[in-house]
């Protein structure tokens, strides 16, 4: 069975090409991994041009907004994707014209670690807190990148494809408090 | 230039030695579900808020991997507890953006009205509440009242009277019948003397205007700067509404305004999410007078939807249909791709990033909630009030805590 779409699938908008257009003349090469699927527009990039790249974006393209940050386990993933295991998107917007693009970086086990964005927007504190929380994947230069859902003796990343649905016990094995202790 | 709020000043010893710390939380009578604060306070003054979120963790994303895309609405219901179309809404939005299909024009009217009457059901109960945290007790009363009469709607149209669980992929569970639109019809009517009793018993009080002007302010850039949306930031001067300016449904067809304000206070949000409530009732009239006729859900030869019982029992396409959707190994094929689409909740942005594995399961499904971007931003816009400024700004913010955890 395959789900026939009845109309045109919706195309990127002009807004959401024009800030594709603006990157690629602000810097050379930004985007070389670009993919187009109904109105999202997603750029891939290297961790090590993940900043260069967002900066470009916020201050020459007019994306000054993000919209949401998050991860996104790929381990055994169907088709034929090859590349890194997780992979972060930031979803960006420019408030003027109201175009957007997700930006994609890639990293892998056993170590995964990107640069923060805390210095562009402030905004992605939590969210950037969130996605280690329950990936595991580091952000250097986050102030404060503490566990957020998770309790803080909590070992595993639960939202890693690995990771089993019931868990693997931990919450048996939680330190009980008590009245007079707490 | 815009200020950063992040630079918080060093305390001297002394003073830091002067300040004590309190546990707000995790369950307070002014908080509607679980928060939990760590405040370090000089006096009564608020020096540094701590927020502890994780207590209502459920793994609701975990269960997006494991529930089918129809299945899921019933988890999604539960994620902002106080406006659950609104949720349905963004969630098959963002399922039917990644099948690539278009709804009827029926449908799109019906989830432009449940969704707003969630918008005005959240509106009601976070403008009531705030006056209620704030003493006024009886315009929570008018405002709650107004809440059960939106849930007799639901109850009508989905059986279910708090989480309805109404839309489909490809559609919605049933069409609406004459009753649905009666009582939505009373929703209007009743709206605009319960508004009008709000206005009267907190527009114009001393105590309410006192408690809400110039607290908790947010500027213009930290709005943006910390991915502020919807009533909030709108509040603040960001006039970005993405019914208007990335229309999706049939939003293009209302005639309708976006309130804003500049001064970024709780008063200001405040009077944001009234005049809101307005523009909703206005939405809904519009939709209710122009409803188009027709089915509700897209033909069966899309293979998307579960046919209704007619459909199913009276001809050999809708039983084959049903079984195929029904049994665990079949259901339709969705691309191996991923998309983003958000809609304009209550609260603000509500979308979902959603990877797709080819199958009906959602290999990812993260939402974007609003209450968790806002509630980031709690610790600074309380700095420097008093303690019994929380209740204002976390009314303000209209934090629902299963939306922090999910």
């Amino acid at each position: 069975m395959s789900a026939a779409p009845t109309t045109e699938p919706a195309v990127p908008s002009a807004a959401s090409e024009a800030i594709l257009t603006q990157l690629n003349a602000a810097i050379a090469d930004a985007a070389p991994c670009v993919t187009r699927f109904r109105d999202n527009i997603r750029i891939f990039v290297a961790p090590d041009r993940l900043i260069e790249v967002l900066t470009a974006l916020k201050e020459k393209c007019g994306c000054a907004f993000l919209s949401e940050l998050g991860g996104a386990d790929y381990l055994k993933y169907p088709g034929a994707r090859k590349g890194p295991r997780f992979e972060v998107h930031y979803v960006l917007r420019n408030l003027d014209t109201m175009g957007f693009v997700v930006v994609k970086a890639g990293v892998d086990d056993p170590d995964p670690t990107l640069p923060s964005v805390y210095g562009l927007w402030p905004g992605c504190d939590w969210m950037e807190r969130e996605v280690f929380d329950m990936y595991g994947i580091r952000f250097e230069g986050h102030p404060d990148l503490r566990r957020i859902l998770m309790p803080d003796e909590f070992v595993a990343f639960p939202l890693r494809k690995d990771y089993p649905l019931r868990g693997r016990g931990e919450r048996h094995n939680f330190p009980r408090l008590t009245r007079e202790e707490s | 230039m815009p200020v950063n709020l992040l630079d918080e000043p060093e305390l001297d010893s002394e003073a830091k030695q002067a300040t004590w710390t309190l546990n707000f939380g995790p369950q307070h009578p002014a908080t509607h579900t679980t928060l939990r604060l760590i405040l370090e306070l000089d006096g009564e003054r608020i020096v540094k808020a701590t927020p502890h979120i994780g207590y209502l963790h459920s793994g609701f994303e975990k269960l997006g991997e494991h529930l089918n895309y129809n299945q899921y609405v019933t988890i999604v219901d539960r994620k902002n507890y106080i406006s659950p179309p609104m949720n349905e809404v963004a969630w098959h939005h963002t399922v039917e953006k990644l099948l690539g299909v278009e709804l009827t024009p029926r449908c799109q009217y019906i989830r432009v009205i449940i969704g707003e009457l969630g918008r005005i059901s959240d509106h009601l109960l976070c403008t009531g509440a705030a006056a209620l945290d704030l003493g006024a007790f009886t315009a929570f009363l008018y405002a709650f009242n107004l809440r059960e009469q939106i849930y007799d709607v639901y109850e009508e149209m989905s059986g279910y009277r708090f989480h309805p669980g109404y839309t489909r992929v490809g559609g919605v569970l049933y069409d609406f019948n004459d009753r649905v639109l009666d009582r939505i019809k009373r929703v209007l009517t009743s709206f605009v003397k319960v508004y009008s009793d709000m206005s009267k018993l907190l527009f114009r009080n001393r105590i309410f205007l006192d408690r809400m002007r110039g607290v908790g302010k947010l500027s213009k850039a930290d709005a943006i700067g910390m991915s502020c949306t919807g009533p909030v930031a709108r509040a603040s001067g960001v006039h970005v509404d993405l019914r208007k300016d990335a229309p999706y449904l049939a939003y293009p067809e209302f005639d309708f305004e976006v309130p804003y304000c500049e001064e970024g206070d709780c008063w200001a949000r405040f009077m944001v999410r009234m005049e809101e409530m307005k523009q909703s009732v206005r939405i809904i009239e519009q939709a209710m007078a122009k409803l188009p006729s027709g089915p509700v859900n897209l033909p069966i030869a899309e293979k998307l939807n579960i046919p209704d019982k007619a459909t199913t029992y009276n001809s050999m396409e809708g039983l084959i249909q049903h079984f195929e959707l029904v049994m665990p190994n079949r259901g339709f094929e969705s691309p191996v791709d991923e998309v983003y689409a958000a809609v304009e909740g209550p609260n603000g942005e509500l979308g979902y990033y959603l990877v797709a594995d080819g199958t009906e399961f959602g290999w990812r499904v993260r939402t974007r909630p609003p209450s968790f971007i806002h509630f980031s931003v709690f610790p600074h816009i309380i700095k420097n009030h008093m303690l019994a400024d929380i209740v204002a700004v976390l009314g303000s913010l209209s934090i629902i805590a299963a939306e922090l955890d999910r």
